[in-house]
């Protein structure tokens, strides 16, 4: 009898087969999702923590909203409003949440590493829900969901993810994802926004936006991180999205039927123009969407077996 | 979910072995035939009726009977098919996957459900099939279909319709397909 997993750190610990396990499960919570109450009892009696030690909106509530429609108890740590701001080291505070006897810890954190850390420490399960420039594998899953919503599968696709890969961990968790399922990925990014070595990152490099969208079945733009631009990387966002952004003239290139997507918070004008956002090829709020029911399948199938 | 399925999935593993035949493919038409009449006189007629089959081993069972209501009435039964994983109550108890997607295209309020598995056994599976229905609307009735009650009830739930009674030993296995219905046990590989 194979054991369940009991954290999510990164997509490389799942692989093609534990991908495409959280996929089947999440058809399951898109229907749960779509009816009018949309709730099961699965895990009542649960708790999930979301530890969040940097900002997020969509994912922070995508995760609560998952582990509420799950009947779990969801308590909610603010890094602003705690112990943190006394002094409390970060091995201290998980601690002692975990001694209060939960379930599941959500972390965030900016450092990479951190939940991989924090999972050495605790009894509960922990999820990565973004380590510095690391990973964010939920968001990989909830990606690979939507491509494979539209597009059946993600076999011989080819997507190019397109911007500030150095600090991304969208990316590097988009790219492990994508692979391992079959998809050829595409960096598309200025030589100062790609990691100093991709030894080891199954995709290829260009430079070339407009030639690569002429190809392309997707379409990622990662958010330019000004919060993360401590160097001069950029000699401005115009020079930026002049030369990497998808503007309304780059998007008539893409083939009728590819998808463009953006893991958000959206800066429309600088990485996306703000009518390439709306067309129809735009899945950025079926991401959105999916995101709930993925975390959904992901806190149960961590939670779900014997404990 | 077919008793039969749980059995073979993994982690289990093992293979059906068959040691007699209950029913034969005739004497499963027939009773599916049987069954769909009962239900017709007990609702006075098929309006208002609504089939859920249950995810996986009731699926194909409530399909036949649905096309067994229609050629006796003339007239279509809405028909949708349940997975109960998720309101199961050994959920933390062992691994527990669903095996396919609820599909219930139409809303239960007021309609008589006539819930239908191929095996009733222990009836946890329809405790938590009872309680899944209830959130897609509220029936006016619900009612239970099973080719095979094979016994060992742990909880107060009996069927409405039964295409057949079979006692059986608890380690036994009961296998409904299109062929028929046999009884055998689960060997391991």
């Amino acid at each position: 009898m194979t054991t369940a997993p009991t954290h999510l750190l990164s997509v490389a610990d799942l692989g093609a087969e534990g991908i495409d396990a959280v996929l089947k499960v999440t058809d399951n919570f898109v229907e749960v999702s779509a009816r009018a109450i949309p709730k099961v009892p699965a895990l009542r009696g649960r708790t999930v923590v979301s530890l969040f030690y940097e900002d997020s909106t969509r994912t922070r509530l995508s995760f609560e909203t998952a582990a509420r429609r799950l009947s779990a108890d969801v308590m909610n740590f603010s890094v602003a409003s705690s112990s943190v701001k006394k002094g409390e080291c970060l091995r201290d505070t998980v601690e002692t949440i975990d001694a209060m006897g939960v379930d599941a810890l959500v972390v965030r954190h900016g450092s990479a590493g951190v939940p991989r850390q924090v999972a050495g420490w605790v009894g509960a399960s922990v999820v990565n829900a973004g380590d510095g420039a690391h990973e964010h594998p939920t968001q990989a899953l909830l990606d690979c969901y939507t491509i494979r919503q539209r597009r059946g599968s993600l076999e011989g696709l080819r997507i190019a993810i397109v911007g500030d890969v150095k600090h991304s961990r969208v990316a590097r968790s988009g790219v492990l994802a994508f692979s391992a399922l079959g998809a050829e990925v595409t960096l598309v990014a200025p030589p100062t926004l790609l990691p100093p070595s991709l030894a080891g990152w199954p995709a290829t490099v260009s430079h070339d936006l407009d030639g690569v969208l002429a190809k392309a079945d997707v379409v990622y733009l990662l958010r330019m991180q000004s919060e993360r631009m401590t160097e001069a990387l950029l000699p401005s966002l115009r020079e930026y999205t002049a030369a990497y952004g998808l503007t309304r003239r780059r998007a008539a290139l893409l083939p009728d039927d590819a998808l463009v997507m953006h893991p958000g918070p959206l800066n429309r004008g600088v990485e996306i123009a703000a009518e390439v956002a709306d067309l129809p090829g735009s899945v950025i709020t079926a991401q959105v969407a999916n995101g709930v029911a993925v975390r959904m399948a992901v806190l149960y199938l961590l939670l779900g077996g014997p404990g | 979910m077919a008793e039969r399925e749980r059995a073979l999935a993994p982690p289990n593993g093992g293979v059906f072995v068959a040691r007699a035949e209950v029913l034969s493919a005739d004497g499963l038409r027939r009773a599916v035939t049987r069954i769909a009449h009962e239900i017709v006189e007990r609702n006075h007629g098929v309006a208002g009726v609504a089939l859920v089959g249950l995810q996986t081993g009731g699926v194909p069972l409530a399909r036949r009977l649905a096309a067994e209501l229609e050629r006796i009435e003339g007239q279509p039964v809405p028909l949708g098919s349940l997975d109960a994983t998720f309101y199961r109550d050994d959920i933390g108890l062992r691994p527990l996957v669903p095996e396919a997607v609820t599909d219930i295209g139409f809303p239960l309020d007021g309609l008589t459900v006539v819930l239908v598995d191929d095996v009733l056994f222990t009836g946890r599976t329809v405790r938590a099939a009872l309680n899944a229905l209830n959130d897609y609307g509220r029936a006016t009735a619900v009612q239970l279909a099973v080719m095979v009650d094979r016994g060992h009830r742990e909880l107060p739930i009996r069927p409405d319709y039964v295409g057949k009674n079979l006692p059986t030993r608890r380690d036994e296995m009961v296998d409904v397909g299109e062929a028929g219905v046999s009884i055998g046990s689960v060997v391991s590989r």
